[in-house]
């Protein structure tokens, strides 16, 4: 066959929708979560709906840890640390001011809060990035351990911080229950969707390109110093955010819940996920979150039953649910002639 | 003043002085060779030259302006694209995103932009794609767009680690051993492409072989380098009979 039509870029985004109308419709699903979560709160069981909750939180930890480790190749082990400044920041915040608050703001103070305990650990994901940024490998996992622990043992100690409750050792309770199915849901598509917009694009390929190799990264004008260090204040963001979720669903806060564990937990949800791939995350967030309440009926082998599926998974697909790929995968190419 | 000039240049590690003395300058559409036996230095030139390592002595000047023990990613956004001796290829992605990467400097928008999918952002990403595509097609790549580069068989890894480069848009590129382990007709085919690269792109190509009737054929100027001295430098024929080169290649005649 001779003169083969070759490939444009038209080509290449034929059957692409138009970037406005995802944004549109992005803006109607989450518009659309508030009736759907007043009606849960209204008729679903309230365990189930807790689950639901817990389940949305997860996402939003394991999407922001698969920036640092997954697809920026940075093991941390300190995403627990972020959650809990994050946490910390909302908690004290709304407890201290839960009665000044009138009702009709309560939302966008909530929205406030939320983003503000996410800034807070952004600000410490900057402060823990720069210096681990000579680390890689083991040395940074545990570099970013201590961070962790650093942070779970101050919040141990610290009883009040002038006129603001902080619990020290015996935790913070009677934060005001603000979190529901919608505050949730919306933070999860928001994750997701600036993540996955963030990695799957020009601007944002270089953050695998340092995972892959730093070197010939760099040696194609990508500062990597700066890419490493965005995906430490971008996922602490998100971490931060779902602490502030967490603090304000359960109402209670312990510095032993930010403990290595949960980072450990979190770091499992990314591998079995398949470290790299966004919607394995959300899938290993599912079914991690899940799992253990199914397995209530089990008592005590709960633990032992689920830690046997993980090794079962880790023996039978190493790199995990979805490896490296995607579910989604909109981008269909047309075939290409071979030349 | 050449667009690419090197004074002097020295560098030792501890005790062993890797590179010494070393002068050399290249302009734009030229293509200049670097040769000699293994553990000569020449990689180490590359390596100064990239920012890779800090020169001890001596100064690197890109269109005038010293680049010595600049960040190897502030050397490559000045104009200076290299390959690699062991390719580096971001093995786990596409073909195409690797070359894609290599436009990342060009990305006039922001991470906001991104996340917004602005006009803007669409617009430079179709861009870049069909440059990718045209750059894919000189290469003959097109076929292996979405597979991850390191499926690919030696040869297209090779001329991918190229096109990537050339995405950069380099004033220099920079060749450490292009040829290594291809057959001959493969190697046949990439000394054309390299003419050709050198045609389309305007560039200044410097390049390390180890293939003398390679490096004779297309190399219009040739520096050779043996523990890290600058012994012969010139036209390939110049070159090839200078009795220092005979002997760093071939050893001493006993006669």
């Amino acid at each position: 066959m001779e003169a083969q039509q070759a490939p444009t870029a038209t080509m290449l985004h034929r059957n692409q929708v138009p970037a406005w109308i995802m944004n549109v419709a992005l803006v109607i699903v989450i518009a659309v979560l508030w009736p759907i979560s007043v009606a849960f709160d209204k008729y679903l069981d309230s365990y189930v709906l807790d689950v639901l909750i817990r389940i949305g939180v997860a996402i939003i930890l394991a999407v922001s840890l698969n920036l640092i480790n997954g697809i920026t190749g940075q093991f941390s082990l300190g995403h627990a640390g972020f959650m809990a400044l994050g946490a910390y920041t909302g908690g004290v915040l709304l407890k201290h001011y839960q009665n000044q608050i009138p009702g009709e703001l309560l939302p966008a103070t909530f929205i406030g809060v939320t983003i503000l305990g996410g800034v807070v650990a952004s600000a410490a994901g900057l402060i823990v990035g720069i210096p681990t940024l000579r680390l890689s490998g083991d040395y940074l996992a545990i570099a970013t351990l201590g961070f962790g622990e650093i942070i779970a043992v101050v919040l141990n100690q610290i009883d009040s911080i002038g006129k603001f409750e902080v619990g020290g050792s015996a935790g913070l309770h009677n934060i005001p229950h603000i979190t529901n199915f919608f505050w949730t849901y919306a933070w999860v598509v928001i994750c997701v969707v600036v993540i996955a917009r963030l990695v799957y694009s020009a601007k944002g390929k270089p953050f695998f390109a340092v995972r892959e190799d730093e070197i010939a990264a760099a040696a194609m004008g990508i500062d990597t110093t700066y890419y490493k260090v965005a995906a430490f204040v971008i996922g602490a963001f998100f971490a931060g955010v779902a602490g502030v979720l967490s603090a304000t669903l359960s109402g209670n806060l312990d510095p032993g819940d930010f403990n290595f564990v949960k980072s450990i937990v979190i770091v499992v949800m990314v591998v079995l996920g398949g470290s790299g791939s966004i919607t394995g995350s959300v899938l290993a967030a599912i079914l991690l979150t899940y799992l253990p309440e199914q397995l209530r009926a089990f008592e005590d082998w709960r633990l032992v039953i689920y830690a046997l599926l993980l090794i079962v998974m880790m023996l039978v697909r190493p790199e995990g649910l979805l490896g490296n790929r995607e579910l989604w995968w909109t981008r269909k190419r047309l075939a290409f002639p071979e030349e | 003043m050449a667009l690419l000039e090197i004074e002097n240049l020295g560098i030792g590690f501890g005790g062993l002085q890797a590179v010494a003395g070393f002068n050399f300058s290249l302009n734009q559409g030229e293509l200049v060779g670097l040769i000699g036996p293994n553990g000569a230095g020449k990689t180490t030139v590359f390596n100064i030259v990239t920012g890779v390592y800090r020169p001890t002595a001596g100064d690197v000047r890109l269109e005038g302006k010293s680049i010595a023990g600049m960040k190897p990613f502030r050397v490559n956004r000045l104009g200076i694209a290299r390959t690699f001796q062991n390719i580096r290829l971001f093995g786990g992605l596409s073909v195409l995103d690797n070359v894609l990467i290599g436009f990342n400097q060009s990305v006039a928008h922001g991470f906001l932009g991104t996340v917004v999918r602005s006009r803007r952002q669409q617009l430079e990403e179709r861009m870049h794609e069909q440059e990718a595509i045209d750059l894919l097609r000189t290469f003959d790549l097109l076929g292996r767009l979405d597979d991850p580069a390191r499926t690919l068989a030696y040869g297209p890894q090779r001329r991918l680690e190229i096109a990537r480069a050339l995405a950069t848009r380099p004033k220099i590129l920079m060749l450490d051993e292009p040829a290594a382990g291809m057959n001959p007709q493969e190697k046949m085919e990439l000394m054309e492409l390299i003419g050709a690269v050198r045609r389309k792109f305007h560039v200044g190509i410097w390049l390390i072989e180890h293939d003398m009737k390679l490096v004779m054929s297309i190399c219009e100027r040739i520096t050779v380098l043996d523990h890290g001295e600058t012994i012969a430098a010139g036209t390939p024929q110049q070159v090839q009979d200078n009795p220092k080169v005979i002997e760093a290649y071939l050893g001493k005649a006993e006669v």
